[in-house]
């Protein structure tokens, strides 16, 4: 296998890849593409590297062993006649720019408003002129459901309007590549559907996106193909119809039965209270 | 399931209505009060009445030219750029602190442990001493260039220059530069505090965005980091306010409280000389709190009790957009 030749095939193209955070392996070799316009959703029990693997992709980790390439060009590094350079800081913020990613915790800037967060970055980093900004980030605010909440700031904002908000900065910049870690775990449920609700349309519109989630639900309906990760390596992978219905792999199988044994007693508890609130009603 | 027609349920004779309760007493509440009210009238009896405070005289020698002199360029001037100087000093030692580069956080590490032990009365008559060392003045050009002249076999200088070295560490420079070095070393340890009471999540989604390091550092995570600077700078500019009194170890006379005491030691009034340099301390640090607690405001942009506030301006900000 030639691990040096650039793939422009695919959007994305991990090849390999290891990570270990000094003897500790997170990730033991994942080999994974991403084409345009495709929605993969990256599942697994916690631990299973799929926010490292996530993270690797847009540098805020360094890879151990392996390559990855997005977009044709490798991420990192620079393959000079098979000898690997690591790439200047000004030359991973412009690959990074290419990238979007929303996070766990938001992480939306709480000194500026939703409109100033949204801005921020084709202003200072593209260096667009900030009255077309300004223009394309209100209708961007608008298409998550926060056209008349631009001037407010995030802690004046709920879980699911900042989370909205972090994925409108994130789309500002254009992306050729939306990166979710795990968006809806740090949500109140009820909170839960209006990103995505945002992040179904997105998938609808053609947005290349890796969604690291729990969410079964979505992966099911959204995802073109969900990769099934444990212990650091790829276990399944497919469209979801067939990985989440007939898994072939007993790890994949035991933890679905885990997921589903726990929406079960979800659901039965709501079914309780259900019945409680009818009675009490009646 | 029971339905009721009036927003309030009717009060009766077995239902608890509104209270009347006895307040608890706070006998020794009056006693304080009565102690700090004596207290206050004896004060108050000694300022306008003991002939030592002789008031006249203290604002006669408050509007002496060279006391107001002394305190504009020799208190207020260079508490401002000491204070200027400092924390740019110390911002930049902080951010150096926290780099990557061994050789920077050594650098850094080192000159706070130096320009922390040293007393600043003691480093500013070492900066008026300075001239010592650089007898022949001081020149900017090549280093070395003597030597690498010897080498090449040439003969001149490359330099320009020099300056007299007692023109820039006497006076009021040389106390400028000595507080400000002084400063910049605390600054650096109040400023690495605030960069580190920032979320790495910060610097994380800025740099995702396609943000430098340096770029996320100034536009992220310093103006965040300012809201826990501002109130010891705060500290640190009224400390330093009082700290250029020692402006008279370089020796500098243009400086309040030196002109006072000169004219406190020319006329035997001694007291009202300290009473009015009190006076003035006190309306300059005054003016200092007003100034830090606007700039606390503006820092505090989007969080906690400043939220409400913001909350209003930005319906009133959404009222003018919708109208126009």
């Amino acid at each position: 296998m030639t691990t040096t030749a650039t793939d422009t095939e695919h959007l994305v193209h991990a090849v390999n890849v290891t990570k270990a955070f000094g003897s500790n392996e997170v990730l033991k070799g994942i080999d994974m593409t991403v084409d345009a316009k495709e929605v993969v959703c990256l599942l697994g029990p916690s631990g299973s590297g799929k926010t490292t693997f996530l993270r690797l992709i847009n540098q805020m980790e360094t890879l151990t062993g392996g390559r990855i390439w997005v977009g044709g060009e490798l991420i990192g590094f620079e393959d000079r006649n098979g000898k690997l350079h690591v790439r200047k800081d000004k030359d991973i913020a412009r690959q990074r720019a290419r990238i979007g990613m929303v996070f766990q915790r938001f992480n939306l800037f709480p000194h500026m408003t939703a409109l100033g967060n949204v801005i921020e970055a084709p202003v200072k980093v593209k260096r667009l002129p900030k009255a077309d900004v300004t223009k394309e980030a209100l209708e961007l605010l608008d298409m998550v459901g926060l056209g008349d909440r631009a001037r407010y700031y995030p802690s004046q904002l709920s879980g699911g309007q900042q989370q909205r908000v972090a994925i409108a900065r994130a789309l500002a910049m254009k992306p050729e590549l939306l990166l979710f870690d795990e968006p809806t775990s740090a949500l109140d449920p009820e909170l839960v559907g209006e990103v995505l609700g945002v992040m179904r349309n997105l998938a609808e519109e053609g947005t290349t996106m890796i969604v690291v989630t729990h969410e079964m639900a979505f992966a099911r309906e959204v995802a073109d193909r969900v990769v099934f990760m444990d212990q650091g390596v790829v276990v399944e992978e497919g469209p979801p119809n067939e990985v989440l219905l007939n898994p072939q792999e007993e790890r994949t199988k035991s933890f679905l039965r885990r997921v589903k044994h726990e929406a079960e007693t979800e659901a039965a508890h709501d079914a309780e209270l259900a019945r409680i609130l009818e009675e009490a009603a009646g | 399931m029971t339905t009721t027609t009036e927003a309030r349920p009717a009060v009766s004779d077995d239902r608890p209505g509104l209270i009347h309760a006895t307040p608890v007493r706070h006998p020794w509440r009056w006693v304080a009060i009565a102690v700090i009210v004596v207290l206050a009238l004896m004060f108050l009896n000694m300022l306008i009445f003991n002939p030592a405070f002789n008031w006249p005289f203290v604002l006669e020698a408050m509007i002496q030219s060279p006391v107001i002199e002394g305190f504009w360029k020799g208190t207020i001037l260079v508490t401002i750029l000491a204070m200027l100087f400092g924390v740019i000093l110390g911002v930049i030692l902080a951010v150096m602190r926290l780099s990557d580069n061994p050789i920077l956080r050594g650098v850094s590490w080192l000159y706070t442990w130096f320009f922390r032990a040293i007393p600043r009365y003691v480093l500013l008559v070492i900066m008026g001493q300075l001239g010592l060392l650089f007898a022949e003045g001081i020149a900017l050009g090549v280093p070395f260039d003597w030597k690498i002249i010897e080498w090449l076999g040439l003969s001149g200088d490359w330099r320009i220059g020099p300056f007299d070295a007692n023109a820039i560490f006497v006076g009021l420079a040389g106390g400028v530069i000595g507080l400000a070095a002084s400063e910049a070393a605390y600054m650096a340890e109040i400023a690495r505090a605030g960069i580190l009471s920032v979320d790495r999540g910060q610097m994380e989604a800025a740099q995702a965005l396609g943000m430098s390091r340096g770029k996320a550092m100034r536009r992220i995570v310093l103006p965040q980091a300012m809201r826990v600077i501002v109130p010891p700078t705060g500290n640190e500019t009224i400390a330093m306010l009082k700290d250029t009194s020692l402006l008279i170890g370089i020796p500098v006379g243009t400086e309040l409280f030196f002109q006072l005491q000169a004219i406190g030691n020319r006329t035997f009034q001694v007291f009202p000389i300290l009473v009015a340099a009190t006076l003035y301390y006190l309306i300059a640090s005054s003016v200092l709190m007003v100034g830090q607690a606007y700039l606390e405001r503006h820092f505090g942009r989007g969080f906690g009790v400043q939220v409400s506030a913001d909350k209003e301006e930005a319906d009133k900000g959404l009222a003018i957009g919708a109208a126009k």
